[in-house]
């Protein structure tokens, strides 16, 4: 078994950053696995075994699409960010840079811990070192 | 620019990440209210007040068939801890230096987490702040010297809240004495201790500065509230040729929504 996902040593990561590296890995494997569908579906004529790999990469549609939304569950500003680019029209790279600015404020307001920010960061402890 | 004025202070970016880790790394393990009860926040330095949902009559009515009353809120506290940096110390940290002294802002750390820990604990009445303590209705269980005999209390207090209807888990709040003991101690066999503690609790036992003995909670949430506005930060306040004055500051409230799912073991 790989333990790569972790660039930390895991025995200093407490158990949530554990959690969400793996769903963090999980997600990289869906895209991986849409990615790849999408390459055989490209050269492949064979209409049984192209209903196939539909049905199978419209799993990977719904486990990509869990996996992204435990992630933003578990970061609010990445949450806040993805829903001004996620499902709009027009351009991406404008509405990216929008979202981005207008998230950024609100949490600044609010004394988040971001980069650049000048609190320390440290917030609630439950489920911490003891 | 905050009000912390960071910008104005003489302050490289690596000063400011030798400080703002080095604060991070004190606080953390010494925040024990923390480790035990809901966080809500950061909401701002802005942020003047909880809202506790209830209201007092107001005496004089505006007007004739106008009753009044008016919005209860908890103010919160802020917290500010003073402490002085050596402008060499800084600019030997610029050079790479290791080994910087930094004693001042670790005392300055403990004093904060101290007054944190014993405001949700033990309260600060002239804040309005009741303590999970003060407030618990259950018997007060001495926790004593002789922690051969903490599993008899520890145990005890977990029945008294699973009897008052109050879930689990349960984490245990001990100061640095009890908690010392309790780490250099093994029972009849050889079975230490923290572990057996920790069996009874369910949850963690924390240690705890400015905790005095011990406090037994709930871990369920929603029984413990601590209202974040600014989350801890560094501040400037001025400088001279030698020395750079900085404060670590706060602000919160913290209210006690289920006196009863504490039970208090003070030494």
């Amino acid at each position: 078994m790989g333990f790569d996902q972790y660039h930390e040593p895991a025995s200093d990561l407490p158990e949530e950053a554990r959690t969400f590296a793996r769903i963090c890995a999980n997600l990289i494997e869906e895209a991986e696995a849409i990615d790849w569908y999408e390459q055989r579906l490209a050269i492949e004529r064979e209409p049984d075994a192209r209903a196939i790999m539909l049905d199978a990469e419209g799993e990977e549609f719904k486990h990509f699409s869990m996996n992204l939304e435990y992630l933003f569950r578990q970061l609010p500003l990445w949450r806040e960010i993805a829903q001004g680019i996620l499902f709009t029209e027009g351009d991406i790279v404008q509405h990216g840079e929008e979202s981005e600015e207008e998230a950024t404020e609100d949490e600044a307001a609010k004394g988040a811990p971001l980069a650049g920010s000048e609190s320390l960061g440290i917030g609630g402890l439950r489920g911490g070192a003891s | 620019m905050s009000h912390l004025l960071r910008e104005h202070a003489p302050i490289t970016d690596t000063g400011w990440k030798l400080l703002d880790d080095e604060a991070r790394e004190r606080l953390t393990p010494a925040l024990a209210a923390r480790k035990l009860i809901d966080f809500s926040g950061p909401h701002g330095w802005d942020h003047s007040a909880t809202n506790l949902g209830r209201i007092d009559e107001v005496g004089d009515a505006p007007g004739e068939g106008v009753a009044a009353s008016q919005r209860r809120v908890l103010g919160l506290v802020e917290l500010r801890a003073h402490f002085a940096i050596s402008r060499a110390e800084l600019d030997d940290a610029d050079r790479g230096a290791q080994d910087v002294d930094l004693a001042t802002l670790d005392a300055a750390a403990r004093r904060v987490a101290i007054a944190e820990n014993t405001s949700v604990f033990h309260g600060l009445g002239s804040a309005g702040i009741k303590g999970v303590a003060e407030l618990s209705p259950h018997e007060v269980i001495n926790l004593g010297e002789d922690c051969e005999v903490y599993p008899r209390h520890v145990a005890k207090s977990v029945d008294t809240l699973r009897e008052a209807g109050v879930g689990g888990p349960y984490g245990l709040a001990l100061s640095p004495e009890g908690h010392t003991h309790v780490l250099e101690t093994a029972e009849h066999g050889g079975y230490p201790l923290m572990q057996h503690l920790q069996e009874i609790l369910g949850g963690p036992i924390v240690w705890a500065p400015g905790v005095n003995g011990g406090v037994v909670v709930s871990l369920r949430g929603g029984d413990f509230l601590f209202d974040s506005g600014e989350d801890l930060s560094i501040g400037y306040e001025n400088h001279d040729a030698d020395s750079v004055q900085l404060y670590l500051e706060e602000s919160f409230s913290f209210r006690v929504a289920t006196p009863e799912a504490s039970v208090a073991l003070p030494s």
